[in-house]
């Protein structure tokens, strides 16, 4: 059990006449090694809830346990938190700042307080993790293109060697080609090291393909919480919310709509596929 | 983190002081300040804090944002009753002396209405800004700045560059917010350590901040361009500034309150 939200709520600017509930009552379990796609609409609450598992924020009710611990009892190690649960934010490259690619993929391990060898050790097997290049090491982040630049972002974060992962919308603004990149490296990096990875992404098709649980979230409380093929089921209910199901999902209904005896079942084109051509008796 | 800041920061509300065009308020706001400064006597500033007392209860904005703009200031509050209350020079016996420190009866006095000058200028001042949207306050100073023009000052585009500072401030303080955070969960701490250490540590926080205030500029400027946007001579405005019944009257009750001013200064003075 790594990490458990218990009756969590967050109030913005309580008090005053922007008061604004962003997270309603959340419970959840996030257990060791889980792949979790946490989706939302806009303004569901999502980027809230994770800035709340590396105690960037604070409930304004309810505990967060990190290993059994309450992270905000007043003797927990906040830097430790931050160094075992990485949270990748929003369009990380616009948080580059050193003059260099590999400095600035080194600035968290040194933070954490460790040798200078250790660090460019972290740093280098980092850079290497997400699928960067030696030529760009020493180049200045600023002059790299748009994917480049979140990969050295996200580098700096893999530095700190996190047990827990989180990447928010890590696939936004980025082309298809970019988008697939980044999300496969980090299918390799978690089936290479087993980490926990949390995906937060308003688009299912993305997260669909490589996570074990989805959790969707709507007006800041958990809408639904099942395997990918489970919350599938639900897509008119997902419609509702201003979600959908990826586009198989309606591909495979409209061909049971016509009468043919397909496997509902199924999140990934690949899996259509079969299902499809077995349905056809071939 | 940095929500305390309220100079320069709207209050959403209805009120009636809300509906007010901005020109009377900016010229109520510039009549009050003088009005502060031309009376020298208690009567003139009891009067005076009636009339912010009146404003702020019209405006309908609670209390404590105008207290909470006064943090800012209760430094420079301090050092000038500080410096009035022991360096005014007076007549008569010092009503306190020890050392080389003299206290006279000019310097209570002098401090007592420096404190409650400056307390009711900020405050003032506050009323306006939390009840105008800053489009509306360079709108504003557009409007009374026009007769300038003749004299080749670039009025528009004075109020322009005015306007788009004051807009970018909640959205430079936004992005503040979101790189400190992310430096943060880097394990980046801003708070500990001796001058020099947290000066460095504001370099992770200050070269992005930078780079996403230039982005934006670009953005902006590009944006602008593509609309064709030229400033000055034959822009029309979509809702433009007209007097209306109430701002007459404001305008009224503001003569009234500095005839109120004077006349006092004069028959008690």
């Amino acid at each position: 059990m790594s990490i458990i939200l218990d009756h969590v709520s967050h109030i913005y600017e309580s008090g005053t006449a922007m008061e604004f509930a962003a997270l309603k009552d959340i419970n959840l379990v996030i257990p060791d090694g889980q792949f979790i796609g946490l989706i939302g609409h806009t303004g569901s609450g999502k980027s809230t809830l994770v800035q709340h598992l590396n105690g960037l924020l604070k409930p304004t009710d309810g505990n967060i346990y990190y290993k059994g611990a309450d992270i905000h009892d007043h003797d927990f190690d906040k830097k430790e938190l931050r160094s075992k649960v990485g949270l990748v934010f929003q369009y990380p490259e616009h948080q580059l700042f050193e003059i260099d690619v590999f400095t600035d993929v080194c600035f968290g391990p040194k933070n954490l307080g460790l040798s200078k060898k250790e660090t460019e050790l972290r740093a280098y097997a980092a850079l290497k993790q997400v699928g960067l290049e030696d030529d760009y090491f020493y180049q200045s982040p600023f002059d790299l293109s748009g994917g480049q630049k979140r990969r050295v972002a996200i580098a700096g974060v893999l530095a700190m060697k996190p047990e827990v992962l989180i990447l928010d919308e890590p696939t936004a603004g980025l082309d298809p080609k970019g988008r697939d990149e980044i999300l496969d490296q980090v299918a390799k990096l978690r089936r290479e090291t087993g980490i926990t990875v949390i995906l937060v992404s308003h688009s299912m098709e993305d997260v669909a393909k490589y996570v074990d649980r989805i959790i969707v979230m709507n007006k800041g409380q958990i809408f639904l919480d099942h395997e990918p093929k489970e919350v599938f089921r639900h897509y008119k209910e997902l419609e509702n919310i201003g979600l959908a199901a990826p586009q198989v999902t309606y591909i495979m209904q409209a061909l049971k709509a016509k009468g043919l005896p397909v496997d509902m079942d199924i999140t990934t084109v690949e899996e259509a596929k079969t299902a499809i051509l077995k349905a056809l008796g071939r | 983190m940095l929500r305390d800041i309220t100079l320069g920061q709207y209050y959403q509300t209805d009120s009636v002081i809300h509906r007010l065009d901005p020109r009377v308020k900016l010229v109520t706001t510039l009549c009050y300040l003088i009005s502060l400064f031309i009376v020298d006597h208690w009567i003139g500033y009891v009067i005076a804090g009636l009339f912010l007392l009146l404003v702020i209860k019209l405006s309908k904005v609670p209390f404590k944002f105008m207290v909470r703009g006064m943090r800012a200031i209760v430094f420079l509050l301090v050092i000038a009753v500080v410096f009035n209350l022991f360096l005014t020079p007076g007549e008569g016996e010092p009503l306190v002396a020890f050392w080389k420190l003299t206290i006279y009866k000019e310097g209570v006095r002098l401090a007592a209405f420096m404190a409650v000058r400056l307390v009711f200028l900020i405050m003032g001042s506050s009323v306006m800004t939390l009840t105008t949207t800053p489009n509306n306050l360079t709108d504003a100073i557009e409007k009374l700045l026009g007769p300038l023009k003749a004299l080749k000052v670039p009025v528009h585009e004075i109020a322009m560059m005015m306007s788009i500072a004051l807009r970018f401030i909640p959205i430079l303080l936004e992005e503040t917010d979101k790189i400190m955070k992310a430096q943060i969960a880097r394990g980046a701490d801003f708070e500990s350590g001796n001058l020099i250490k947290k000066a460095k540590s504001l370099v992770p926080l200050l070269v992005p901040l930078f780079i996403s205030a230039f982005r934006r500029a670009n953005d902006l400027a590009m944006a602008m361009e593509a609309r064709c946007y030229h400033g000055g001579e034959h822009r029309t405005k979509m809702k433009p500034l007209i007097y209306q019944k109430r701002d007459m009257i404001a305008y009224g009750m503001v003569v009234g309150y500095l005839a109120v001013c004077v006349v006092c200064g004069k028959v008690l003075w």
